[in-house]
């Protein structure tokens, strides 16, 4: 009896410090990424290779979800705002809840499963076969010339594939509710303009996506460079990462929005 | 400097498990030298220590007289530049193409422009017979065909020391005759100095200088190829001639069999 309940604790002691090991592993491995960054800068080709990569990666399921989350949002809109008489509002709606939410949040969330897991499975592969410990045993810093170049690259392209979405969403809610259902076309534009504002909206949508951009890939990376050397080992950290930076976005996405749409 | 890597009184222990204890090794300059014994036995963990991988326990590795565990990270770097390591499988980059995973180490380490880097690339394939292939992808070479390469790139920079872990495993006997042939060749028209790992006798002897057998941890015989085949040790005599009997076990320690087959609950 004592004896079970020595082993439960001795258990739950070991999962508390494999935790807390693991994050401060995780810590180091990203400050050496932040402080070893200068080569994806000097030889920026590295790092522009690898946007092109997580990029073409991600764009068409940014580009059809952007236009099917746009076409949603327009007919949803359109519905509520027509009962009070202000269809044309719908472009507003559209824009606003694109820029500020959905596009770094969605656009995060399809990144972290397309490109992320992609990125977990290469590192961990390159681990498993041994071209990580060969390019160190070649005097080649892999955390310099493979860790850094991914990072950069999925920082960089995250708000662009955000932005992406933002426009073709807004471009779907104009097919919807201007093309097909016939709001009219000046109004939808000029609420549109005059509503969406450059600082409060755009930039910190912006914001948003780039943080998300820097979760995502940190997760991805590390959980990669960190999985075991074995088939289960490198599709359990797959998995780790889409759920983790998941759970990462959303959480981040309520602290962000907390701070910058307080009362505005 | 008479000898390039001098291993003194090793030992090394990964977490808790002791894995080489007290190894006293030494390869000459321009020797091929090779070391011998069973998987698991920690050879590919000594290579690791010669290249300042992995830091002793006790004792020291000295490499061209300096002792790795007090160079500074970027002084173990400027040393495995003049390193060579042919990993066991190989190890090349799969998302480069053959002519690309030997320029690396060059495009990494030499300012050199892109025509003279095609050059040694060239030079490089050539010697170990494949430069016929440097337009193709890793994954469409064989085995074999895929450790020339990886040899390839490991000379790319002229290093002093190449180091071959177990290059010979899951090769076709010509494969294999052809890397023992490359092994000894870049030894001498390089004038580097080698460590071959390995666990097949026959074919090592004939291509090397001096041969260290390893066993749990332990050298436990060495002497130059004719001492080896001469040899009247049991353990020496068991490795050479393949014995499955002898004071090398073929059982990894473990529970009595017939009390591992009674199925009982090992806790009661
Ligand atoms: N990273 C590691 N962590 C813990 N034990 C290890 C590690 N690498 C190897 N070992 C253990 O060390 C011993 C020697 O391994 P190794 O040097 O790879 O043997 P060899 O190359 O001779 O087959 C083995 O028993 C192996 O299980
Ligand atoms: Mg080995």
């Amino acid at each position: 009896m004592v004896e079970r309940a020595v082993r439960g604790l001795r258990v739950v002691g070991h999962r508390v410090v494999n935790s807390v090991w693991r994050l401060g592993y995780a810590s180091r491995f990203f400050s050496l990424t932040l402080l070893k960054s200068a080569t994806s800068f000097r030889r920026f080709h590295l790092t522009i290779k690898e946007i092109y990569f997580t990029g073409v990666l991600s764009l068409i399921i940014i580009i059809v979800s952007g236009l099917f989350v746009g076409m949603v949002l327009g007919l949803q809109g359109y519905e509520t705002l027509q009962k009070y008489g202000s269809a044309e509002a719908v472009g507003t709606l559209v824009a606003l809840s694109l820029t500020r939410e959905l596009g770094p949040v969605v656009a995060a969330l399809l990144f972290a499963s397309r490109a992320g897991s992609a990125m977990t499975a290469e590192i961990g592969l390159m681990k498993a076969t041994e071209q990580i410990a060969a390019m160190e045993m070649m005097a080649v810093d892999p955390i310099a010339r493979v860790i850094g170049p991914r990072f950069w690259g999925g920082v960089i392209s995250m708000p662009l594939l955000a932005a992406m979405f933002s426009a073709v969403g807004v471009f779907g809610g104009y097919l919807i509710t201007v093309v097909l259902i016939g709001v009219d076309e000046g109004a939808f534009w000029s609420q549109m303009q005059n509503a969406v504002d450059f600082r409060q909206d755009i930039v910190n949508g912006v914001i948003k996506s780039v943080v998300f951009g820097v979760a995502v890939t940190a997760i991805a990376l590390f959980e990669g460079y960190d999985a075991p050397p074995t088939a289960e080992g490198v599709s359990g950290a797959t998995t780790r990462t889409v759920v983790t930076s998941s759970l990462a976005i959303l959480g981040l996405d309520f602290v962000l929005t907390a701070f910058m749409f307080r009362g505005a | 400097m008479e000898n390039l890597v001098e291993v003194k009184d090793v030992s090394f222990t990964y977490d808790v498990r002791p894995v080489l204890q007290r190894i006293n090794m030494t390869v000459p300059r321009g020797k091929v030298v090779t070391i011998m014994g069973l998987s698991g036995c920690g050879k590919t963990t000594l290579l690791r220590l010669i290249a300042g991988w992995l830091k002793p326990t006790a004792g020291e590795v000295r490499v061209a007289g300096r002792a790795t565990h007090e160079l500074t990270h970027d002084e173990i770097y400027e040393m495995r530049r003049k390193m060579g390591m042919l990993f066991q499988f190989g190890a090349l980059f799969t998302d480069m193409s053959v002519f690309d995973n030997v320029a690396f180490p060059l495009r990494e380490h030499t300012g050199l422009p892109e025509s003279m880097i095609r050059d040694l690339v060239m030079m490089k394939l050539h010697a170990v017979g494949l430069r016929g292939v440097h337009r193709r992808m890793p994954a469409e070479l064989s085995g074999g065909m895929q450790r020339r390469v990886a040899l390839a790139r490991a000379i790319a920079l002229d290093p002093l020391l190449i180091m071959y872990d177990e290059p010979f495993t899951a090769l076709d006997p010509i494969s294999f005759s052809a890397i023992g042939h490359v092994i000894r060749r870049l030894n001498d028209t390089l004038g580097a100095t080698s460590i071959v790992v390995t666990h097949d006798v026959q074919e090592t002897l004939p291509i090397v200088d001096y041969v260290y057998f390893m066993s749990d941890g332990a050298v436990v015989a060495q002497g130059t190829p004719d001492d080896i085949r001469n040899s009247r040790e049991p353990f020496v005599h068991q490795f050479v001639w393949g014995e499955i009997d002898g004071p090398m076990a073929f059982h990894y320690p473990g529970a009595p069999y017939r009390e591992e087959l009674r199925l009982e609950p090992a806790h009661g």
